[in-house]
């Protein structure tokens, strides 16, 4: 189980090689991959975070996801700092015996992500930089767990 | 004496990311209480907590929460990760 949490990119193709590897016994590997949506005129995104605390709520989130579908390995790397319309923002890679627990482990691990890691987007564009709201629809999709 | 972080648009309103603070609050809600009083800033980041979230030593907590043996208490809005 590893939870990175760091400002420089990272190679999902090379860190989804490597959980493979390392996820011995493992019959499936689910990943997903966060990118920055170049929408709206957007020019780039400032990511905050609480050092510490970050890791902590992370890894948190994934023994709660490792003991529930009793994943084989799980993996978190989620970046701060500034990021340009188009890069990797974080991801999040699970490794079970059978696919239904490894998909539904990273599903699980993205939304609560979204609104239990201490995370803040702001936004840049031409006419300013604004802070990324919080949706409802985000705080609704954890009572489905 | 206990640190006080905050956070997004909480700090920037406030002006400062982190402060070392003398409180006899015992609650969460009571120091923010006390922060309130201090300055228009800070009437302004919290004048509406229902907005807000709150963490203690690095747990989510409530506003009603005790701060006896807290450490580090930390303001920001609703997280926007992932």
């Amino acid at each position: 189980m590893r939870v990175r949490v760091r400002a420089e990119a990272f190679d999902q193709g090379a860190e989804v090689s490597a959980f493979t590897t390392g996820a011995t016994g493992a019959g499936a590997v689910v990943s997903f991959t966060g990118i920055v949506r170049p929408d709206g005129g957007l020019t780039g995104m400032e990511i905050e975070h609480y050092p510490g605390m970050t890791e902590k709520a992370i890894t948190a989130i994934l023994e709660q996801a490792v003991q529930r579908w009793s994943l084989v390995d799980g993996l978190v790397i989620h970046r701060h700092g500034r990021l340009a319309p188009g890069e990797p923002i974080m991801m999040v890679a699970t490794a079970a015996p059978h696919r239904a627990d490894a998909f539904a482990a990273a599903e699980f691990l993205m939304d609560y992500l979204k609104s239990r890691a201490p995370f803040w987007k702001k936004e840049s564009r031409d006419g300013g930089e604004t802070w990324v709201a919080a949706k409802d629809a985000d705080e609704d999709a954890l009572k489905r767990w | 004496m206990i640190d006080v972080l905050y956070f997004a648009w909480v700090r920037e309103r406030i002006g400062l990311p982190r402060e070392r603070v003398e409180t006899g609050a015992t609650t969460v809600a009571g120091l923010v209480e006390e922060l309130r009083a201090r300055e228009e800033r800070y009437a302004a980041a919290f004048a509406d907590t229902s907005a807000l979230r709150v963490a203690l030593d690095q747990d989510l907590a409530d506003f009603d929460a005790p701060l006896a043996g807290v450490r580090e208490v930390a303001f920001f809005p609703p997280m926007t990760g992932g």
